[in-house]
């Protein structure tokens, strides 16, 4: 579940929130019992990562540690032990594909395929602008609108094709890429329109599959 | 077929806003403080009298449950609520709907699952990838503090309840109840050993409850319509309404609402759209998401989409997660797949979970090629048997049963790769 820590790269010297960041930073130690604060460390991680371009350094850790009287150490095996927060530098946008068996039978191979060759890069490379970082993970939770990847860890693009995930690429660089489905539909009804809640749907005027 | 009127989340698919206003048109926070009124052993009774069993996977019968947790505190321990929505199952995808299109539900149902084990505070554990999920449910929370809903006081009950969301951050293991309140707590997402089990020592040690999103999101509704409406869907010991993940070879995947214990061929054919190609393409079926042994087609023809049916096909409901493979998928390489899954979130915490998944994913890598011995077949058998119970929770176990499901379905196509590679060395 660990994840190894590539050390070509700089670490900056030093971290600090900003003002912003440490009111959030406050509101979140706030959500716990007294004495409980390292309960926090999680979210503490998360801001840094989204505070420094989407990766944790060294020194935020020491930050965190510092803010929740935590051992440095334990900052760390937290921060090494979940997928999602990054050691290092991973582009300016971070396409997480999901490639576990639902998204597989749903044709996630060739989506990624499809983007490599779109990018000229593999997963788990960079491209030699810095725009795109391309890697695979474990289930999203969006199966039933499979294919999918996670931009940046926010946003899902989902019901993915090889031909549409290329043009979701090249949006996303021009800055005008719409995240959820891909083929327009709602959400996670069936394309064909809804099979339930008939009345609902009647009055939302969405199609009914009968 | 479940009638619309019985249906519990009206706006599963985001038709309406999620907002307080528009939820309460649906009749949500209606008469909430009533139900309150009727007292909290009432309530513990009503859901053991409704028969809901856990919607998390291992179908525990939730009233039970939540009759563990003590009454009264002796030493100053307050009881805590924690609501698991790491929803990481291969294949499931129903609270993230439960979470973005309806979540007054879930908020309405902490209040009255806290207000009933004495707890004053409930903590909402979402997976990280749910960044807007997360947001979404944060600002239902706002709301219903606005509104006096939940805070001090809340809903004018005269019982007061805070309610946070706390974001996991990629972590599958989080999802067993242990790993995540140790996650909660700011440590390694690693399973703790039972006993102590959670009611007597949970969260910071005080006596916890862990549920499942769907199971408390349903929770003012028995409350409201009666433990015996509940109880009037699914058979015996498997009632009430279920949410389905329909994904894989359908023609339209989709999340939809049943009666427990519908046939699995019926769930498929009305809301998935049939299986690509028609019913008799259909190769296998893993009825729960990926943690249950697939089913072969001679059994998805009649089998029931509830706990025991599905137990008795030495498989399980789990999530309520289909997933379905035609007669063109490569059905090693499927399960080849869920291997890699279990070895890559393994924690490392037990050694028989941390290299035996590896052992049986790099095994089964070699399956998908035919590159392997026969007996080899036998060893992933073994292996899945000395992880199985030999670790501190059910991932070992887990990891074992999609690979048993193969073996015991298809073992003649697993043979045969392996006598056609051996051919072609020969040749």
């Amino acid at each position: 579940m660990s994840v190894a820590v590539k050390k070509d790269f700089q670490q900056p010297k030093d971290f600090k929130f900003s003002k912003e960041n440490m009111v959030k930073v406050e509101l979140h130690i706030s959500k716990y019992p007294k004495g409980r604060q390292a309960s926090a460390v999680m979210a503490l991680l998360t801001i840094a990562q989204e505070q420094n371009g989407g990766w944790i350094p060294e020194a935020a850790m020491e930050e965190i540690a510092r803010i929740l009287d935590m051992p440095r150490i334990k900052v760390f095996e937290v921060a090494t032990f979940y997928t999602m927060y990054n050691l290092s530098p991973k582009g300016k946008h971070h396409i997480q594909f999901c490639t576990t068996t639902p998204c597989w039978l749903a044709g996630s191979a060739e989506v990624v395929r499809a983007c490599e060759k779109h990018l000229g890069i593999h997963l788990g490379e960079t491209t030699p602008d810095g725009e795109f970082h391309l890697s695979d993970v474990e289930c999203l939770g969006a199966c039933v609108n499979a294919p999918v990847f996670q931009h940046n860890g926010d946003d899902f693009y989902e019901d993915l094709t090889p031909e549409n995930v290329v043009k979701v690429l090249d949006d996303m660089k021009a800055g005008r890429a719409k995240p959820g489905s891909q083929t327009g539909r709602a959400t996670s009804m069936g394309i064909k329109g809804a099979t339930t809640l008939h009345d609902q749907a009647k009055k939302a005027g969405v199609k009914d599959a009968g | 077929m479940l009638a619309d009127k019985d249906r519990i989340f009206t706006n599963i698919y985001g038709w309406e806003s999620p907002s307080l206003k528009a939820a309460q048109a649906r009749g949500v926070w209606a008469g909430t403080k009533e139900v309150m009124a009727k007292g909290q052993d009432w309530l513990i009774e009503e859901v053991k009298k409704s028969d809901l069993r856990g919607r998390g996977g291992a179908g525990f019968p939730t009233g039970m449950k939540w009759s563990f947790m003590p009454k009264e505190s002796k030493d100053g321990r307050p009881n805590y609520l924690v609501i698991n929505a790491d929803e990481s199952e291969p294949g499931t995808c129903k609270d993230r709907d439960i979470i973005r299109h309806e979540p007054h539900r879930l908020i309405e149902g902490a209040l009255l699952a806290s207000y009933a084990m004495r707890a004053h505070a409930c903590y909402i554990y979402i997976r990280g990838e749910f960044m807007r999920e997360a947001e979404a449910l944060q600002n239902a929370i706002e709301e219903a503090y606005a509104a006096k809903l939940v805070g001090k006081n809340a809903c004018g009950s005269g019982w007061d309840f805070d309610i946070y969301v706390h974001r996991g951050a990629g972590a599958y293991i989080c999802g067993e109840e242990t790993a995540l309140l140790n996650s909660l707590e700011g440590k390694k997402g690693m399973p703790r050993n039972k006993p102590p089990f959670p009611a007597g020592a949970g969260l910071y040690a005080c006596p916890t409850t862990v549920n499942n999103v769907e199971t408390i999101a349903v929770v003012p509704e028995i409350a409201k319509r009666g433990a015996s409406w509940f109880a009037g869907f699914g058979r015996e010991k498997n009632r009430g309404t279920k949410l389905f993940c329909i994904s894989g070879h359908v023609n339209t995947p989709c999340n939809v609402e049943e009666a427990m214990s519908v046939p699995l061929k019926e769930i498929i054919e009305k809301h998935g759209g049939g299986v690509r190609g028609g019913w008799d393409n259909l190769l296998a079926v893993i009825p729960g998401g990926s943690s249950t042994r697939l089913l072969p087609k001679s059994i998805c023809d009649t089998v029931l989409m509830d706990f025991d049916a599905l137990r008795e096909q030495n498989s399980g409901l789990g999530t309520a997660a289909i997933i379905v493979m035609d007669k063109s998928t490569d059905i090693v390489y499927a399960i080849a797949r869920l291997a890699r899954f279990y070895w890559h979130e393994s924690c490392g915490q037990c050694t028989p979970c941390r290299e035996g998944t590896g052992w049986m994913y790099r095994i089964m890598q070699r399956m998908v090629k035919g590159e392997a011995r026969l007996d080899e077949i036998d060893m992933l058998l073994d292996i899945g048997h000395e992880i199985e119970g030999h670790s501190i929770c059910a991932h070992g176990d887990a990891s074992a049963w999609p690979i048993q499901g193969l073996i015991n379905h298809f073992r003649p196509e697993m043979e045969r790769r392996i006598k056609e590679y051996r051919k072609k060395l020969v040749a």
